[in-house]
Formats: structure tokens, sequence, C-alpha cells
């Protein structure tokens, strides 16, 4: 069994496990089974990301999604759970009609995936990673090739695969600072230094903090006392002295 | 290409998947943290079809800072709902979305 029917027939399981763990987030009533639906379906996600060779983003996956958000998440569960509800649950006809409208936008959807040839589309591109990868994998079991329009295919996806093969963090970490390699396409493919994402890095991170400062102004515990008996607390405790 | 290979539409009808549920957790779901998950679920299936582009077109590592982004934005926005389901649910007392009709005129 050869490394792609392997990858496939992971992928086949982690997409499945997935796409489950999502409908269990649909279709259960009870909101703890729910971010025990969305716990599986994220997980299998980072699956999916570590198959696609972003390791960097599987990891962090599991480290935001799985053990930050979720936490989040469940302590909000947690926190208003004694709610005083009547019908917190949706009605059979309001599942029916959302499942029949979520099914159709399905069919769309895969109707539109389906009619897009996409192989046809990668091969007007500049070399893909994949595509470098395999090249090199094809070259590295057969060496007597002497197909030459394979050999220029497989040089030049030589530097893209060294820097692709499942290691992302380096490229993440220099293109965050601002100094992205780019593989310049009319020079056939030669990596260049372009600009990377300093700014929105810088954006994105006072985003967070002042997300995180007014969610913590948001959610602090308030003291429920009405101005007058406050007022009359301390009346009557000066009054005692 | 061998039949083994996995073709880039199969990573895009997982990530179509995910975010037909989200929408539809979103759409019915009565508890406000119910809803909340939809988005985390509609924010995966859009991070599913970024990083399938960073590995099968010449997209490259961008997609994968773009989904990089995706998760911190997510992060943010389960932090600031949180808060803002606890203030309902202290003004409330409740957590059903149907009852936030204070503005309805």
């Amino acid at each position: 069994m050869g490394s792609l029917q392997i990858e496939a027939i992971l992928f086949y399981i982690l997409a499945s496990i997935a796409v489950g763990g999502a409908l269990a987030v649909v279709l259960s009533q009870h909101v703890v089974r729910m971010a025990a639906g969305l716990v599986v379906c994220l997980g299998a996600v980072a699956g999916l990301f570590m198959l696609l060779h972003a390791d960097f983003l599987g990891a962090a996956q599991l480290m935001i999604y799985v053990g930050g958000t979720i936490v989040i998440l469940i302590f909000g569960v947690m926190l208003t759970s004694g709610a005083l509800v009547g019908r917190v649950n949706a009605s059979p006809g309001e599942m029916l009609g959302a499942l029949g409208l979520g099914g159709l936008f399905f069919a769309l959807m895969v109707f539109t995936v389906g009619a897009v040839d996409w192989e046809a589309v990668a091969a007007r591109q500049p070399i893909s990673p994949r595509d470098a990868d395999l090249a090199l994998d094809r070259l590295q079991t057969s060496e007597t090739s002497n197909d030459n329009q394979a050999q220029a295919k497989a040089d030049r996806a030589q530097t893209l695969a060294e820097r692709s093969a499942g290691r992302s963090t380096r490229p993440l970490g220099i293109s965050l600072l601002g100094m992205r390699h780019e593989t310049d396409k009319l020079a056939g493919g030669k990596v260049t230094a372009g600009t990377g994402y300093l700014l929105p890095f810088e954006i994105i991170s006072m985003h967070l903090l002042v997300v995180l400062i007014g969610a913590a102004y948001l959610a602090r515990a308030k003291q429920k006392v009405k101005p007058n008996e406050q007022l009359t607390m301390t009346g009557g405790y000066s009054h005692g002295h | 290409m061998d039949t083994d290979v996995i073709p880039l539409g199969h990573y895009l009808l997982v990530g179509c998947a995910l975010f037909i549920c989200g929408g539809m957790c979103m759409a019915v779901k009565r508890n406000a943290i119910g809803a909340l998950m939809g988005v985390e679920l509609i924010l995966n299936g859009a991070n599913v079809n970024l990083i399938a582009a960073s590995r099968y077109t010449a997209l490259g590592i961008d997609g994968q800072v773009f989904a990089l982004f995706v998760i911190v934005l997510a992060a943010a926005e389960a932090a600031i709902a949180l808060a803002i389901a606890l203030n309902f649910y202290n003004n409330l007392n409740t957590v059903d979305v149907d009852a936030a009709n204070l503005l309805s005129g």
C-alpha cells in the first residue's frame, strides 16, 4: 500500500468524522452534546490540516479551538445553565424546513464544485506545492526516467518542495515578520523576497487585545445594588457612628 | 492522474458541508450559544477551503497566513459573543435568542 493510498484512506476517515461531528452539532438538542460534537469536528479538521501539510495550522487549531474556544463555550454553557426557558429546542417543522433548505444549498454547491475541472485549472497555474511534492516523489522512485519535461518540472519543483514538505512554521513566521518568500511567476519560479504580512499581523494583534479587554469589561460581575438602597445603606452606616 | 490522489474538489466539499451545517445551526438553534457554535463551524469550513487552496494551487503559504488570521478572529469573536450572551442572560434570565426583542419597536 503506497503512501498515496494511505493518504486517501486517512482523508476519507477524517472527512467523515468532521462532517459527522458537524451534523451532531446541528441535530442534537442538548447544548453540552453540541459542544462535544464541535470538539470532534474541530479535531478532525485539525487532522485534515495535517494531511494538507499545514502542520503549524493543525497544531494551532488544536490549541486555540479545541483548547481555548471550546473551553470558553463550555463556560458559557455552565454560566447560563439556570435559564428559565420554556422551549429552547426547535420544533420538528422548523428542523425539517432548515434541513430541506440546507440540503438544497448543499446540492447547489456540489454541482458548482463538480462543474469545475480542478486539474485543468491547476495545470494553467504555476506549480503548486502538492504537484511539486508529487513530481519529487516520482523522480525519487523512478531514477531512470528519461522524460525531459518531467525532469525540468521536478527541478523547478525542488526548491518549492523542500520548503513545503510539512515544514510550514518557518515560512509562516517569516511572512508574519514582513519578509515573505515568494516565487516569481515570470522568472520561472525563482524565489525572491516579497512584502509580507507585518501590518495585518499588527492590526490583528491590536484587534485581539481590544476585543479581550472589551469582553472582560462586558462580562464583569455587576453589583446588583440599586442607587437608592446604596445611599440609605451608607447613610445608615455613618449615622450609626 | 492516479485514482488514489484526492482531488481538490473533495476538500472543497468537506468545507461546503461544514459551512452548511454551521448555517443550519445558526438558523435552527434558539440557544444563543448554539448559534455561536454554528459561527465556529462556518469559519472552520472557510479554513478548510483556504488551506486546501494553499496546498493544491500556487497560493502557497498565503492561504495558511489567512487561515491563521481567521482562527484569531474566531477566538476574538467567541470571547465577545460569550460576554454578550452572559449580559443577555443577566438581564433577561434566558438565552433564547427570540427573547431579544427589546428594540423591536
